[in-house]
């Protein structure tokens, strides 16, 4: 069985109903957080910090609290949301007794969380600009990053969470994965100053780190071939984690 | 009830069986439901219902057995199938922060309606199943009765050919139960097909032509429910409290193939015609007075004969 456009869109707007009740509820955190973000540690602590990487502590953050952005956008959908529409509202039971098929609900869950990740990073983004942090036009290069960053945690979160038994195990997703990756992922300061060797190369697994290092590249203007290899990491973890959720989704909605 | 015989049936199941691990849910079940007719599974909780529904409709694999559905394979076109059926699930999965209408609307676009023909459909349903005086308020904020109607029409988005009610009125008032089967009957004379299950005989015995009844993940008989009572025991039922000892004696002279249940002090015998043994009874106590009642012979009385137990209780 095979992906049916229509019908994953059906999913999509499902969810879409339901957040457009609510949004101006829902948007305004997206703007609220990075503001906090950029204050506390761009102004707060950066004023100890007379430059990391060559630039302002504040516009050394800005590219990577981006795509954190993003990530928290995807992973909140396809954690929380995902489990209580599968368990407590039944949504998909209620999506299968029509020509829905499993496919279609991951398909349109993945757009849905895409749709969420380029919200919360397009606001993100447009506190970065206000505050004058963003190098104009160049860091618009940057903006093709934010739905790259919520296709790989989409696809990460919800390989997760259809393999839980219970919602619980969100909690360690968030403080033993998401956390971690935030603080380890070249946001806070430059990995390759402070690793060395072999550790570099671990740190490559991370997969934060890619989006990360992309959208500073952006900011910068200096892109290098390791662009590909970011690419290629990006697009390659998400397809097969798809793979991988495609028969979580049928083994947990049918049987 | 018309059936025209060339019809080809609207579900066919052969020796369908489904295992769940160490339980066999449901064990070589057959059932065929003709174009046109309204059609009861009857049985106790977990004899296996549900599951039969759901292998239906394409959601549980059969591990054996096949099921045609308009005459085609459930594993082979579920989206086919699903296309032309709708489904009202036990538990009721709406969406209780939206409104009935946006309930709908989400609904309509799992079957790609577009407009206008969207809100035609949508309007029509609110109408049908009288939904307009609440039709813009949350739906946590309705009566069950009220949500119930609203989970029927949302399964009624697609015109279906065949509708699926699982338990349609379970925890229902009398009232709202009443005006739910009188909506069923409209749409089984409008010509659609019904499959439902339920564990109250009294609703398979008003709303169904034919009736299953299931124990234990099979098929332990079939038919027309006034035809199952006359062939499996007969139509008057008397129902007496009278201990084993006094059995004997109160009984002496009936027919030997008359049925008769015990359950605990109670007594049930099923008979033609309940005068002569009740004169018997009356003549036999000398005017004392005894708990004893003459009723007609129901669905449940067919099943406790064939299952020794009672729907409610379970299996």
């Amino acid at each position: 069985m095979s992906v049916s456009v229509p019908h994953a869109f059906a999913v999509w707007q499902r969810n879409a109903a339901m957040y457009r009740r609510t949004w101006m509820w829902n948007i305004l955190p997206n703007f609220f957080e990075p503001v906090l973000y950029l204050l506390s540690l761009g102004i707060g602590v950066g004023a100890y910090i007379t430059q990391m990487g060559g630039m302002s502590y504040a516009a050394f953050l800005a590219p990577g609290l981006i795509c954190v952005a993003a990530m928290n956008g995807a992973s909140f959908e396809v954690t929380y949301n995902i489990f209580v529409r599968l368990t407590f509202e039944r949504a998909y039971d209620a999506m299968l007794t029509t020509p829905i098929e499993p496919d279609d609900v991951l398909a349109g869950e993945i757009l849905w969380a895409l749709t969420r990740a380029c919200i919360y990073g397009a606001c993100f983004f447009i506190v970065v600009c206000l505050f004058g942090l963003a190098p104009l036009p160049r860091a618009l290069l940057a903006i093709p990053i934010i739905p790259l960053a919520g296709l790989l945690f989409a696809c990460i979160g919800i390989a997760f969470s259809l393999r839980i038994p219970s919602i619980d195990m969100f909690s360690f997703y968030f403080t033993l994965f998401l956390t971690p990756l935030f603080l380890f992922s070249d946001i806070f300061f430059p990995l390759k100053e402070r690793l060395s060797g072999a550790w570099l190369w671990v740190a490559e697994v991370l997969p934060l780190l890619h989006p990360v290092r992309m959208a500073r590249m952006a900011f910068r203007g200096d892109a290098s071939p390791i662009v590909l290899w970011d690419l290629a990491y990006v697009l390659s973890v998400s397809a097969l984690l798809l793979v991988w959720a495609r028969r979580g989704v049928r083994r947990r909605l049918t049987n | 009830m018309a059936v025209d015989r060339a019809d080809p049936p609207i579900i066919e199941a052969e020796s369908v069986s489904k295992r769940f691990g160490a339980r066999l849910a449901v064990d070589r079940l057959s059932l065929m439901v003709p174009a046109g007719t309204c059609f009861g599974l009857l049985g106790p909780n977990g004899a296996g219902k549900t599951t039969t529904l759901r292998m239906i409709y394409g959601v549980t694999r059969p591990s054996s057995g096949t099921i045609r559905v308009f005459g085609l394979d459930i594993g082979r076109d579920p989206r086919a199938v699903r296309a032309r059926l709708g489904v009202t699930l036990q538990q009721n999965v709406l969406i209780e922060a939206l409104s009935p209408i946006d309930n709908l609307r989400v609904f309509g676009r799992y079957h790609v309606l577009r407009e206008p023909e969207l809100s035609r459909r949508v309007n029509e349903l609110i109408d049908f199943l009288e939904l307009r005086s609440h039709a813009t308020v949350p739906v946590r904020t309705l009566s069950g009765g009220f949500q119930r109607r609203l989970a029927i029409a949302l399964s009624l988005m697609n015109q279906p050919e065949l509708l699926i009610l699982d338990e349609p009125t379970t925890g229902l008032d009398p009232a709202v139960r009443l005006a739910l089967w009188s909506k069923v009957r409209d749409l089984r004379t409008a010509g659609t097909t019904v499959l439902l299950t339920t564990h109250y005989m009294d609703e398979a015995q008003r709303l169904c032509d034919r009736v299953a009844i299931v124990a234990n993940g099979s098929v332990i008989t079939e038919g027309a429910p006034l035809d199952l009572i006359m062939t499996r025991l007969a139509p008057q039922a008397v129902e007496i409290e009278c201990t084993t000892d006094e059995e004997p004696g109160l009984l002496n002279g009936l027919p030997p193939k008359a049925h008769r249940l015990r359950a605990g002090g109670r007594l049930m015998i099923f008979l033609d015609d309940a005068t002569a043994l009740v004169n018997r009874i009356h003549a036999h106590d000398h005017g004392e007075r005894r708990d004893l009642i003459v009723r007609p012979t129901n669905l449940e009385d067919v099943f406790l004969a064939m299952t020794g137990t009672t729907l409610e209780g379970g299996s």
